[in-house]
């Protein structure tokens, strides 16, 4: 069985969603934080609804919408979403509230909106859709197990038409929190200049990036999702992971014409990428975590971004860190590789269709 | 792709008892575990009764082995999957791919509260190490690496039906051949975030709670955590031993209704019983017992028992809410009840409902009231319900 990728949108810091050019005009931003460009909202939700939604929920409608109607789906035969953090907001703000008010006169609409799987349910309830919903909460492998669950559906010929999402937000509390515990760098940073400046620590981001996938061939297709790989910290080097993920799809570095790293300007961190120009020595090199900020479910960004480039059929100039020996080499195998803090490692491989 | 799921190990940590056999011990003695807090700190203790397990994080660090600084949720995720792993005995077998698959859904909660106790007054304070571990996948990544498991871990948050959509997705790695061995089910300790978020809906029961009484008034939270170990056909044949039942059924369907309360009807409850049915290619009338999902809420009760009665008719089989003994555990609840479940074909036994006086009008379902031993259970029912529509109900079958 192949799996297609029949629509892909996304909510992230450029102008990704609705969106004519493919990252033609980048949007830079200095600081260590990237908030996601918040979309004309109104074309998704209805405006009455709209002002009782948080950030991230609006930001998951707005983009898991944008999927279906590009993909010309009115129902999807599932709804499988990935959030590491969850409704972060809502959690906040409920959780003050707790310690504010003594545990006294708390509204409960924070509370409702707090658990992780409310905007898989909320589009399920806009849709009307009663098919399979399900919610991953596993760090930075959250939207890795969302896309494993979504190709095992259409394997077991469950349901077609999965639509598969990974969503994060961030809010000045966790900004504050996760910048204590280091994770972000000290120093404020151009983000399109981030692989230039390399330091300690990286910088934050939030999106929401959703797919459609199917097992029916069309021309509308935008890739072939060819296989997904997930590993929890790896007791083998990764070139040797890379090259026997390939090798099950009868494949070599060689044969990758393009080889997607999740870099995030974190020097610890991103030595963990230094085999990738000797081993992919022919591909071109792009990277795409300046663009969309660092966070547990940015991979599902990097899955956007990877159709896209299928699709188009060329890299953006803003996300090519080395161009292919042979300029004249299309887009045709394209491997993603990512990780999160050297825990959750995930390769996945798409193809041209 | 592999056919059947089997089922070679269980273990619990609830209210009624920090193993198997003191959970089955409270079944025999009828011996509820809610009553007052005592382990978190909170203006409702006293006030609302709650099902704690009842030991303190002292001891449970100590028999772990684990830093008394950690989450609750871990201590207690950790108690029941390490003694439904030894209970497997897939160890003794070298070369098996294992997963961990478990639910929670506040994640490190208990410690985030008391960093944020600090935080909000002032952002620069607040020790890290309580805050470090907030994510729900923090839970599953400690236990799974004390266990030792790393050829695939997952964390799922579907709110109350988390843990028995861990079972279901844990099943479906071993049928799609990505593991041999699951490990899955779900914990959660209580917070004061889910007490106070429960409490500002208005639908906790300031007395033990009476699931499917028409009188009842609400739920009654509890902690704990509960798990499986599935096999493959393949495992289940190198275990030198008898496996505990298979899992013939499961079904994942959203109510599609409203953020928090169920449809009238149970549609989506309704759709996960039948669709769990037809994967099990079982009849209504083949099921001999339903662990209900029976939160004692007026909401959750009347939607599920439509459910049922559209589902199964007049004859109904035996059913109960053994929420009535734990509380509602959360995101350990589907994990809990997928052992009792289990424990229920191997012993033949069908759990009481306590406190049932009164059927609901209009439904007439009578849940079981005492405990029934000796029977033959061939195929029992487990409803696991959550916030955001999602409804997921799985069937165990005797081998």
């Amino acid at each position: 069985m192949s799996i297609y990728i029949r629509s892909a949108a996304s909510v992230s810091a450029q102008h990704t969603l609705n969106s004519n050019s493919f990252l033609a005009d980048p949007v830079s931003y200095t600081g260590t934080r990237l908030p996601a460009i918040e979309p004309d909202y109104k074309k998704y939700i209805d405006p009455k609804a709209i002002r009782r939604m948080s950030h991230v929920i609006k930001m998951g409608i707005a983009a898991a919408q944008e999927c279906l109607i590009t993909g010309g789906v009115e129902m999807p035969g599932a709804i499988v979403t990935g959030t590491a953090y969850g409704c972060l907001d809502d959690t906040h703000t409920f959780l003050s509230r707790i310690i504010e008010m003594e545990e006294e006169m708390l509204p409960p609409t924070a509370f409702i909106q707090s658990t992780h799987n409310t905007v898989g349910s909320q589009v399920a309830l806009m849709l009307k859709c009663h098919a399979y919903n399900n919610t991953f909460v596993h760090k930075g492998a959250s939207f890795e197990n969302a896309l494993l669950d979504g190709m095992m559906l259409l394997m077991e010929q469950e349901a077609d038409n999965i639509l598969v999402g990974g969503i994060d937000e961030m809010n000045d509390a966790s900004f504050t929190v996760l910048t204590r515990l280091g994770v972000y760098k000290r120093q404020p940073v151009n983000s399109l200049n981030l692989y230039n400046l390399p330091s300690k620590g990286t910088i934050g981001g939030e999106g929401a990036s959703f797919a459609m996938l199917t097992d029916k061939a069309s021309p509308d297709n935008m890739a072939e999702l060819v296989a997904l790989k997930t590993v929890f910290k790896p007791t083998q080097p990764v070139s040797e992971l890379v090259s026997t993920f390939l090798a099950k799809q009868g494949l070599a570095a060689a044969d990758i014409d393009v080889i997607i790293t999740g870099r995030n300007g974190d020097t610890h961190y991103d030595a963990i990428y230094d085999f990738v120009p000797g081993m992919f020595a022919n591909s071109i090199i792009a990277n795409y975590k300046h663009l969309c900020g660092e966070y547990p479910t940015a991979s599902a960004f990097g899955m956007w971004f990877a159709a896209n480039i299928i699709k188009e059929r060329s890299v953006p100039a803003i996300a090519v860190q080395r161009k292919a020996s042979d300029e004249g080499r299309g887009p045709g195998k394209v491997l993603l590789y990512n990780h999160y803090q050297n825990v959750y490692h995930s390769f996945m491989l798409f193809s041209a269709c | 792709m592999g056919l059947l799921v089997y089922i070679a190990g269980v273990g619990v940590i609830s209210a009624i008892g920090s193993n198997v056999a003191e959970n089955l011990q409270a079944f025999e003695n009828e011996q509820a575990g809610l009553g007052d807090i005592t382990q978190m700190t909170t203006r409702h203790k006293g006030s609302l009764p709650v099902g704690e397990v009842k030991l303190d994080n002292d001891y449970l660090a100590e028999v772990t082995g684990m830093s008394v600084e950690t989450s609750r949720t871990k201590l207690l995720s950790f108690v029941a999957a390490r003694e439904a792993l030894t209970d497997s005995g897939v160890e003794n077998i070298p070369g098996l791919r294992i997963g961990f698959v478990s639910a929670n859904t506040v994640g490190g909660m208990d410690k985030s509260e008391a960093f944020f106790d600090e935080f909000v007054r002032d952002s620069r304070k607040g020790k890290l190490r309580k805050v470090f571990d907030h994510e729900c996948g923090s839970v599953t990544e400690v236990v799974a690496n004390k266990l030792g498991i790393t050829d695939y871990i997952s964390t799922i948050n579907t709110a109350c039906s988390s843990s028995a959509n861990a079972v279901f997705f844990g099943a479906r790695l071993i049928k799609n051949d990505i593991l041999d061995v699951v490990v899955a089910g779900g914990a959660d300790a209580l917070t004061k975030f889910t007490l106070n978020g429960f409490n500002t809906l208005m639908i906790l029961d300031k007395n033990f709670c009476k699931p499917f009484d028409e009188h009842r008034e609400g739920l009654n939270l509890g902690e704990g955590a509960g798990y499986v170990v599935l096999v493959s056909d393949k495992v289940a044949a190198q275990l030198n031993k008898p496996m505990y039942c298979k899992l013939s059924g499961y079904n994942n369907s959203n109510d599609a209704y409203h953020q928090t309360a169920s449809s009238p009807e149970g549609t989506g409850s309704f759709m996960a019983m039948q669709g769990a049915l037809n994967r099990a290619g079982l009849q209504p009338a083949d099921i001999d017992y339903i662990n209900l999902h029976g939160t004692g809420t007026p909401n959750n009760d009347s939607a599920e028992g439509t459910a049922v009665k559209r589902l199964f008719g007049e004859g109904h089989p035996a059913m109960s809410s053994t929420k009535s003994f734990t509380g509602h555990t959360l995101g350990a609840s589907g994990g809990i009840e997928a052992v009792y479940s289990v424990l229920a074909i191997k012993h033949g036994l069908i759990y009481p409902n306590l406190r049932f006086k009164t059927p609901m009008q209009g439904l007439e379902l009578i849940p079981q009231e005492h405990l029934s031993k000796g029977k033959n259970i061939q195929h029992v029912l487990s409803n696991s319900f959550g916030f955001g529509g999602n409804c997921t109900s799985l069937i165990f079958s005797a081998c």
